[in-house]
């Protein structure tokens, strides 16, 4: 049986071919017609393995956007999927670390894998993609210079998590000489914290899965690893994840 | 979806029953309102007067409430003091008297203002439940008798008293059947229309009335769950809702966990569970009452290990598969509170538990979906792999 799990994000569209392996994948950006997002990703996954269309099973979708799409034959949160995903790829994992484009989440596993407890902040973009992407353009940066920067700084602490303030505080600090590598540290030291304060509130066990586009940034990585004082296992292409996860609940169901 | 015949009866006596409030207001009875489960509802009886429950659920007079009070306050405070200063609410527009009580700060602030549009009575609640507490508060129960005797010039008397005790316990009586019906499984009544019942039984002239046409009811539910008649089958997910208080029109986290695949069994919220405990019908009534209210577990009472043991006990009696704790928001000591709650249910129920904080406006309504979903969907999974 071959499953395919879509991922509709606030960012980026991901899709995953699955047949006991992953054999082809796609991503595409989200943009302002999440639906066409996730008909291009199906499509160009399909293509990478190589498979037509009436030769797939089920399609699983999850992201904000799942709603949205009309070929899928099942609909599952990024909760499940992310637990999922994490725990096929680092089969020891009891948590799982996201960051995703508009919202954070940290998701506690039983032994057998199975979601235990979770906590999101989806309230607003403090410590999301979102946050991230703001304060980079401020610093006229990409995502990964801020990694890159930040790896070469001392962390000046902001003290407003609130993407509308931390961006006036940045924009103060740039005003008054403050190196852009302090910055930079300092913005992903925020990011750390915001998940240090929600990893408190659920059981908060190892392995720790770290997924989401975020988590190909070695260097934040580290920052937040150090943060919490634990190791974090990034998969080796973190923002599939979901997708794979969702691929996955297709093919056992 | 098959509903029980007396279900629309019941559903609709809140607008019903304005017009036989103003009615018998012409005919003279007083009409006396509560906002508070704290609130005792048989001294108003006693009195001869109309309890009407005044809390506000809905969000519409929210922005009105909010020229005056705080943003952040807890939507519960600002709604029911939007009502009164708009004067939208017609049970409010006809009450007498107002009984209010010191319970978290939010609400007694606010009564210093409704004190300004209406009489208003305010009984000091002390927030722990020791013989000290209990002693005062009896003190407390004869001062609002005095008042309401000086207020309607009527004399309560323990005979008067323990007539309307024996009332209102067989009020608890038939919501407590009532809201065990949802004890079968599945259960012959949504969670949306069992908080309609609630909401909307209280709003009637005779108590009697009430009591009767829900007595109704529960007989018609049980007969439906003999045949198994339900909007649920027997493996949808039984959520316990526990927390604030809820009505109509701040419904919507019960909407939202119905509409993903839940069936709401039981709330353990004011309105609901935690108010079918009767009062004491023997010995002096006023200290029976005083008994009674004070052992409310309301999350103001410190330390409040009531309401852990009442949820505890509700998630076994109701077989529930997860517990949701409903905050409002800038309601600290039920936020707070969440997390103990949280604990002790993973601890000796050992069923997941989702805290929810929100408000009455929908402006978080898909980021809830997303949570409730997942959250079943664990449930779901825990349940097939059992
Ligand atoms: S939650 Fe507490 S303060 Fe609010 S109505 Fe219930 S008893 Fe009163
Ligand atoms: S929900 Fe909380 S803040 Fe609101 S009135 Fe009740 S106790 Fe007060």
């Amino acid at each position: 049986m071959i499953s395919v799990g879509i991922d509709i994000g606030s960012t980026a569209t991901k899709a995953v071919v699955f047949d006991g392996r992953i054999i082809g994948k796609a991503m595409e950006i989200t943009g302002w017609d999440p639906k066409e997002a996730g008909y291009r990703a199906f499509r160009g996954a399909l293509d990478i393995a190589g498979i037509t269309e009436d030769r797939v099973g089920p399609i699983v979708g999850t992201g904000y956007g799942r709603i949205s799409l009309p070929i899928l034959t099942g609909k599952v949160t990024e909760i499940s999927c992310h637990a999922r995903g994490a725990h096929h790829l680092h089969p020891g994992t009891r948590t799982v670390i996201d960051i995703g484009g508009q919202d954070c989440k940290v998701i506690s596993l039983s032994d057998d894998g199975s979601v235990s407890d979770f906590i999101m902040n989806d309230k607003c973009a403090a410590g999301t993609g979102r946050f991230l992407q703001v304060m980079a353009g401020i610093l006229d940066a990409t995502l990964d210079e801020l990694g890159a920067l930040a790896a070469g700084g001392e962390p000046v602490p902001l003290s407003s998590m609130c993407t509308v303030f931390a961006e006036s505080e940045v924009i103060g600090l740039l005003a008054r000489g403050t190196g852009k590598e302090n910055i930079a540290a300092g913005i992903i030291d925020t990011i750390a914290r915001r998940i240090q304060g929600l990893a408190g509130r659920v059981p908060f066990l190892e392995t720790v899965t770290f997924t989401g586009g975020t988590a190909q940034n070695p260097h934040i990585c580290r920052i937040i690893a150090e943060r919490l004082g634990t190791r974090l296992h990034v998969p080796l292409e973190p923002q599939f994840v979901g997708a794979l996860g969702a691929a996955l609940i297709g093919w056992e169901d | 979806m098959t509903k029980a015949r007396t279900f629309s009866e019941i559903s609709t006596l809140r607008e019903r029953n304005a017009l036989a409030v103003k009615e018998a207001k012409e005919k003279g009875r007083r009409v006396v309102g509560t906002y508070c489960l704290y609130s005792p509802a048989e001294m108003v009886v006693a009195a001869g007067a109309i309890p009407v429950m005044l809390c506000g659920t809905s969000q519409n007079p929210v922005p009105a409430a909010e020229k005056v009070l705080p943003r952040n306050l807890c939507p519960l405070i600002k709604s029911s003091y939007g009502f009164a200063v708009t004067d939208t609410c017609p049970y409010f527009h006809f009450a007498d008297l107002l009984i209010a009580e010191t319970t978290c700060d939010g609400k007694k602030k606010m009564y210093e203002l409704l004190g300004e549009m209406k009489p208003l009575h305010l009984m000091q609640l002390p927030q722990v439940q020791d013989d000290a507490a209990l002693s005062y508060w009896t003190g407390e129960m004869v001062r609002l008798k005095r008042r309401m005797e000086e207020d309607f010039s009527v004399e309560i008397t323990d005979d008067r008293l323990r007539e309307a005790i024996s009332l209102v316990n067989d009020e608890r009586r038939s919501l407590k059947e009532f809201q065990d019906v949802c004890k079968y499984n599945p259960s012959p009544i949504s969670g949306m229309d069992m908080l309609t019942v609630l909401h909307n039984r209280g709003f009637t002239v005779d108590k009697r009335e009430a009591i009767e046409l829900v007595d109704r009811l529960t007989a018609e539910l049980r007969e439906m769950a003999e045949f198994g008649v339900s909007p649920f089958t027997p493996s949808t997910p039984r959520i316990l809702l526990s927390g604030v208080p809820v009505g109509i029109g701040s419904d919507k986290v019960v909407r939202l966990i119905e509409e993903c695949g839940g069936s709401v069994v039981c709330f353990e919220s004011c309105g609901a569970y935690k108010k079918v405990e009767p009062v004491e019908e023997t010995g002096d009534p006023l200290a029976a009452l005083a008994d009674r209210y004070l052992r409310i577990p309301c999350s103001c009472m410190s330390p409040n290990q009531g309401r852990l043991s009442l949820v505890e006990q509700l998630v076994r009696e109701f077989r529930a598969d997860g517990v949701v704790d409903l905050t409002w928001q800038g309601c600290h000591t039920y936020n707070i509170e969440s997390f103990s709650l949280k604990k002790h249910v993973q601890g000796t129920a050992e069923v997941p538990f989702l805290q929810i904080e929100t408000d009455y406006s929908e402006s978080d309504t898909e980021q809830l979906k997303v949570r409730i979903e997942a959250f079943l969907e664990m449930i779901n999974r825990a349940k097939r792999t059992g």
